[in-house]
């Protein structure tokens, strides 16, 4: 059996930013593993150690930097990774039809039995991907999965699907699947030094859009980011103000006032 | 091409239409009025007449009700809605962006090839069509345009108000076979979690902890306040994720939806899927680092500051 997880570097804000052009300016941008993606990796490895014979597989669309992302999903125990990216895909606007497109050209070289990805990614928040790429290959599906049931060699997959409002969804999926995995379906483990040692050497291999066969119209998009600002806060909070003994006396106050302490 | 007709299919669950449903149907007449078009609207499985019956409202020109299933399944949604865009060749077709929505619009979109914007707060059309979304979990709005038609839009709950009721919307039933061979997930069941013992939801001072608090350990200061206070504790998403509070304690889309007197939120950074389940709080206090996280937005009172300094001194206040 072979799974192969999306894995997604994202970008997080400092908590004072300045915006240039259309998006935060680079020296206040964080990059890490999306929190999603990390759960994504911990059910694929978790997998692979229930089972016999279970290759595992991480893809990412990203540049050199996201390199760093990726190793820490192979410390995790993911055997190997593909990188996508040329200078073509650094110049464009990918939406998440243009993102499915690439993802399912690597996934048609790998044939998978199952794919998981995160829920979103938590910098865009299209939450997307991995249902489209699914359409894209003709594979099943479930959205929103958060607990996971299967073995190596099972036909389908029981899953449940957290709704809103702590009601859960029980499904069964035909394999070949995608999967979006939901955070808390398991506890990610942390790299271990060997699994780190052992990561420098695990293969990353780099594919342009031409090493996959993909033309250059796929990841044209209609779909264009124009503009990037701060929303105007619709806040009249009142801000206590000075040192902490202050703030929590005013704050002591007001829960006296509102009944709720003494 | 499309005429500038707007195709909105609805969200139901178990047997009631969701409210973003109701939503959805003023998002979509804003954009069909942009558009110089009809609103359709779309109800799929269940009990599509009595959906239709309460979903006609003002605004909505044809429903159409297609009865196939019982409870939402991504491949009858995704055939169903598939086969409407071919009949009826909207330039606009629009949805929540629910849970369920997250389950098949994207394949939708993929199967017709049009491009899709997930997660509008704010939706206009002139020559073009301009979307408005969060990014960086809500700390910044972008606008994003869409030069295409026809395209999909999901959109957000708790953005545009209901429709009102009234009009004079047509209902229609859409001829729709669903190819079997095509289906490949059962839905065998539903279960209710984060039962037990509290119902935080009963409580009237919540003081609710999120990623802020960093370790497990650092929970016992928390504790040490919900006791000085009398309060009732319940916490952002993370902290049941990371197993250190029970599900019954998470507030927020997938969890609880609370509406005490007081909510306070230490640590959290103010997530839409957190916000959705405690905005209804009479009053809301925020304590937090970072002067720019989107809590203070809808927080009636702020504190800027370390809850490791704060809460500390908040618990001398009650003699804790
Ligand atoms: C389908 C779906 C459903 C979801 N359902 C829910 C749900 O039901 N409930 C929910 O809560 N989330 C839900 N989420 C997750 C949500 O998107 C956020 O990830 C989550 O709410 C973030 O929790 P947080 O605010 O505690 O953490 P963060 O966003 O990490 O925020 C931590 C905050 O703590 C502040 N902080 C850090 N240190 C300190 C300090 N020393 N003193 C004071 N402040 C400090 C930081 O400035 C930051 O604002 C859902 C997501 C999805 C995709």
């Amino acid at each position: 059996m072979k799974i192969l997880v999306t894995v997604k570097e994202v970008a997080e804000a400092a908590d004072d930013f300045e915006i240039e052009g259309d998006d935060i300016a680079e020296r206040y941008l964080e990059y890490d593993l999306n929190e999603w993606d990390d759960y994504a990796v911990e059910a694929a490895v978790q997998l692979q150690e229930a089972g016999e014979d279970v290759e595992t597989v991480s893809v990412t669309i990203g540049p050199e930097r996201s390199e760093e992302t990726i190793r820490m999903a192979l410390a995790k125990g993911i055997d190997r990774a593909v990188r996508v990216w040329d200078d073509d895909i650094a110049g464009a606007d990918l939406d998440v039809a243009a993102r499915a497109r690439l993802l399912a050209a690597v996934a048609e070289e790998e044939e998978p039995d199952l794919i998981l990805t995160g829920v979103q990614a938590n910098d865009t928040g299209f939450g997307a991907t991995g249902v489209a790429l699914a359409e894209e290959l003709g594979y099943e599906w479930a959205a929103v999965v958060n607990h996971l049931d299967m073995e190596a060699g099972d036909p389908a997959a029981a899953v449940r699907r957290e709704l809103e409002g702590g009601v859960e969804e029980l499904t069964e999926v035909d394999l070949p699947a995608v999967l979006t995995i939901q955070t808390g379906i398991n506890e990610p483990r942390y790299a271990s030094l060997r699994g780190i040692r052992r990561a420098q050497s695990k293969e990353i291999a780099p594919k342009a859009l031409s090493d996959l066969g993909v033309d250059e119209s796929v990841i044209d998009s209609p779909i264009r980011r124009t503009a990037m600002y701060e929303p105007e806060t619709e806040s009249d909070a009142t801000y206590f103000e000075g040192d902490p003994e202050d703030q929590a006396s005013e704050l002591a106050d007001l829960l006296r006032e509102k009944g709720v302490a003494q | 091409m499309s005429d500038g007709d707007v195709l909105a299919v609805a969200d139901h669950r178990r047997g009631d239409l969701r409210d973003v449903s109701f939503q959805l149907l003023t998002a979509g007449r804003e954009l069909a009025d942009d558009l110089g078009g009809d609103l359709h609207v779309a109800v799929i499985s269940g009990d599509v007449d009595s959906f239709a019956d309460q979903l006609a409202r003002e605004g909505v020109d044809t429903i159409h009700t297609v009865s196939e299933g019982e409870e939402f399944n991504h491949d009858v949604y995704v055939q169903a809605v598939e086969a409407l865009f071919d009949e009826l060749a909207p330039t606009a077709l629009l949805a929540p962006n629910s849970v369920n929505g997250l389950d098949y619009v994207p394949a939708v979109a993929t199967r017709l090839d049009v491009p899709l914007t997930t997660d509008a707060v704010d939706l206009t059309y002139d020559e073009s069509l301009e979307v408005t979304r969060e990014m960086y979990g809500s700390k910044v709005e972008t606008t994003v345009e869409v030069t295409a038609t026809p395209f999909a839009v999901s959109i957000r709950g708790g953005e545009w108000p209901a429709a009102e009721p009234g009009g004079d919307a047509e209902i229609e039933s859409f001829p729709f076979d669903v190819d079997e061979s095509e289906i490949g997930s059962r839905v065998t069941g539903f279960e209710e979690v984060g039962g037990g013992d509290v119902d935080i939801g009963d409580a009237e001072f919540l003081v609710s902890i999120g990623r802020g608090i960093e370790e497990e350990e650092n929970l016992d200061l928390i504790r040490d306040l919900v006791d000085a206070t009398d309060a009732t504790l319940s916490s952002s998403r993370p902290i049941v994720d990371n197993g250190w509070l029970p599900k019954n304690r998470q507030v927020g889309q997938s969890g609880k939806q609370v509406t005490p007197d007081v909510y306070l939120a230490i640590g959290i950074s103010g997530a839409v899927q957190h916000v959705a389940g405690m905005k209804g709080s009479d009053t809301i206090v925020a304590i937090n680092t970072d002067p720019n996280a989107p809590i203070f937005d809808i927080a009636d009172y702020g504190v800027v500051g370390d809850l490791f300094d704060v809460v500390p001194a908040l618990i001398d206040e009650f003699g804790g």
